[in-house]
């Protein structure tokens, strides 16, 4: 009976520590939209949820007492995000954000579960009738870091840190490349793949690995402000990443591409709660400020008068990052269906480098 | 700086979180207890160390701070494990979560704060000689002690009689609680001694590594903590080796990625996994020793009065 009793009570520990841990905010009332967010990371990363937080915050500012919001932060992606998800459609959640591309995958089997349940998939490209996608246009944003990093550089090297090799890390760094070459023909980029989103030791080390190597200007698609930190020990140049890390390297960040999720969260919230929401595919870029690039800092005019005006180009629709031809690694021009640029889907799903690129993608 | 210098101090850095938190498991583990919370009293540690360092302004305190959260987060588990022979592992893997939860919590406030990282040592010409004289006479105080640690761990382990005592525990409790010693009371020093080395481990993170705190940023080392200490068969020598091995194939390997050898990078990022365990496997093979210091008693609960 006694052990009996004290499996019961570390049980209940378990519990109550599990529902510390993937904490759960939830303002009462009844009545209302409630809407479901599903973070990869804690809400405190600075980074991509960081951002996805601000957006939600964003909207419960506008909406105000119209919806009711839950999150659940820390969710690892893959198949055990399933329970997550389905966790938030059982209690009622009518309109859920899956705020990673690993989501991807589990949203879509609850969503066919739950067909009267908004779903709204961040960077994914899998849709169904309840299940719209949301991304942003990041690559505009490297192709002007691109240019930046090209003219600040000394040593000709570029270091990247990329986190895994899915379309958006590649073609952000093929729109890194592309624009650099605009500055700087014979620029080299090295990329080291870390595999994860989030691990500050491990991008540190690998920010440390890519300055030792001789790169002065580190871009990163990883979500801590730890490679920023060790350019700023090391003297070189940074990109921030999801946030504005100026904070972190005052004397070392260029510029950072920032994502503003808020406008589109009003959005969607405004249309399910008038009953016109659909299942869509949104991209928006600078020019619908869902990708907002943060001030430029640590430059001369020149090439500060040279990022704004790449910026001002990829609004108006004059500049695009992929404008055909495109040439691959192998040194041929990739396919160019509307003869100008490279189509949406090419970008959403790319999976090769570009020219002037030295690392290799996994089966190619 | 050298290319080969800048490397080895890379992965002294990558190391000794992992040492000092495996180095305390290994004790906690030889006492017979196996508390899975490493991850979970880590990252207190880290939260904790920060907060201390960011109020005082001064990385000694804070790492005191972080050894004091890691124990006192590690005292949970003695409670429940030893005191009301509650499952170990069930115990073990809720202080993680609960560890993880309550480091965020206590660190929200200082997300995107900035401290000074923790000095390194300098003995004039010492550390001025050409590539060695700043691995060996110019790393932060935390790599020094992680090496004293172990030291002493092997010490204590090998040549003292509290730790044959304690030895005796681990294999078997039941032998040594008729021989009359506190078999619950050597185990709790154990726990507490395994928290406080977990704390130091995870403080080392935002003290001296990324001098900044955000939630989550163990980021797992707490499991390779654990991995390590079963790997090097429960001995101090080759757990210094598993974890400095772990820690330059790391490095290495991203290393290599920069170089641009044309690896998968699947394949590099698990490298460091596949290495470490080869490696410990076969030295303990060679040696013929393979688990012989496996406690014996390990993960089992002791009631005295039954």
């Amino acid at each position: 009976m006694k052990r009996l009793l004290m499996t019961a009570a570390s049980a209940a520990l378990a519990v109550a520590a599990v529902a510390i841990a993937a904490t759960s905010h939830t303002a009462s009332a009844a009545d209302k939209l409630k809407i479901g967010f599903v973070y990869l990371g804690p809400v405190g990363d600075l980074g991509w949820t960081y951002m996805h937080e601000l957006g939600r915050q964003a909207m419960v500012k506008e909406l105000g007492n119209k919806v009711e919001t839950t999150f659940l932060e820390n969710v690892n992606e893959g198949p055990d995000s399933e329970r997550s998800i389905e966790q938030l459609a059982r209690t009622g959640h009518k309109l859920i954000f899956t705020t990673s591309f690993g989501y991807m995958d589990p949203t879509l089997k609850v969503a066919k579960k739950y067909p009267k349940t908004y779903f709204e998939h961040a960077t994914g490209f899998k849709n169904a009738p309840n299940m719209g996608t949301y991304s942003g246009r990041f690559y505009e944003g490297r192709y002007i870091q691109g240019v930046i990093a090209a003219k600040m550089s000394k040593s000709g090297v570029l270091g990247y840190i990329a986190s895994f090799p899915i379309p958006e890390v590649i073609s952000g760094i093929n729109a890194t490349i592309i624009g650099a070459q605009t500055a700087n023909p014979n620029i080299k980029v090295k990329v080291i793949w870390v595999n994860t989103w989030f691990d500050p030791g491990k991008e540190a080390d690998a920010a440390k690995a890519l300055a030792d190597q001789g790169a002065d200007v580190i871009m990163q698609h990883t979500d801590s402000p730890a490679a920023m930190q060790v350019a700023a020990q090391r003297g070189i140049l940074a990109f921030g990443q999801d946030s504005d890390m100026i904070k972190f390297g005052p004397k070392t960040q260029l510029t950072s591409i920032t994502n503003n999720w808020g406008p589109y969260y009003t959005r969607a919230a405004k249309a399910a709660l008038a009953g016109t929401w659909k299942a869509e595919d949104t991209w928006d870029g600078l020019k619908e400020k869902m990708v907002v690039m943060a001030s430029y800092t640590n430059m001369p005019d020149d090439v500060k008068k040279l990022a704004m005006d790449a910026e001002a180009a990829i609004i108006a629709g004059t500049l695009h990052p992929f404008k055909c031809p495109v040439v691959g690694q192998d040194g041929k021009p990739v396919e160019c269906k509307n003869g100008k640029n490279l189509e949406p889907g090419q970008i959403l799903g790319m999976n090769f480098y570009v020219k002037g690129i030295d690392d290799k993608i996994l089966g190619k | 700086m050298g290319l080969l210098e800048a490397i080895i101090l890379s992965v002294i850095a990558a190391s000794t979180p992992l040492l000092l938190a495996a180095a305390g498991e290994l004790v906690v583990e030889r006492s017979g207890v196996l508390n899975l919370g490493v991850e979970g009293m880590m990252i207190m540690g880290a939260a904790c160390g920060f907060a201390g360092a960011w109020f005082t302004g001064s990385t000694f305190l804070g790492a005191l701070c972080g050894i004091a959260a890691g124990a006192a987060l590690s005292c949970v588990f003695a409670l429940l494990t030893l005191g009301l022979a509650v499952n170990q592992v069930a115990a073990g893997l809720a202080l993680t979560i609960l560890g993880v939860g309550l480091s965020g919590l206590i660190g929200a406030g200082f997300v995107g704060e900035k401290i000074s990282p923790a000095p390194n040592l300098y003995i004039p010409l010492l550390t001025s000689i050409p590539f060695i004289g700043r691995i060996l006479f110019g790393q932060d105080l935390f790599v020094y002690f992680s090496v004293a640690l172990v030291a002493a761990i092997w010490w204590f382990l090998y040549r003292t009689r509290a730790g044959l005592v304690l030895r005796a525990v681990g294999d078997s409790h039941t032998s040594a609680h008729a021989l009359g010693y506190p078999v619950l009371k050597i185990r709790m020093f154990a726990v507490l001694f395994g928290g406080g080395c977990a704390g130091l481990g995870g403080a080392f993170l935002p003290l001296a590594y990324t001098p900044f705190f955000i939630p989550g940023m163990t980021a797992g080392r707490g499991w390779i903590a654990l991995a390590l200490v079963v790997f090097s068969s429960w001995l101090p020598g080759r757990l210094a080796a598993g974890a400095y091995l772990f820690g330059a194939v790391t490095i290495l390997q991203l290393h290599a990625q920069a170089f641009g050898l044309g690896i998968p990078s699947q394949l590099m990022s698990s490298l460091p996994y596949l290495a470490t365990v080869v490696v410990l496997v076969l030295i303990s093979r060679a040696r013929g020793t393979a688990g012989s210091a496996a406690p014996a008693s390990l993960g089992m609960v002791f009631v005295p009065d039954r």
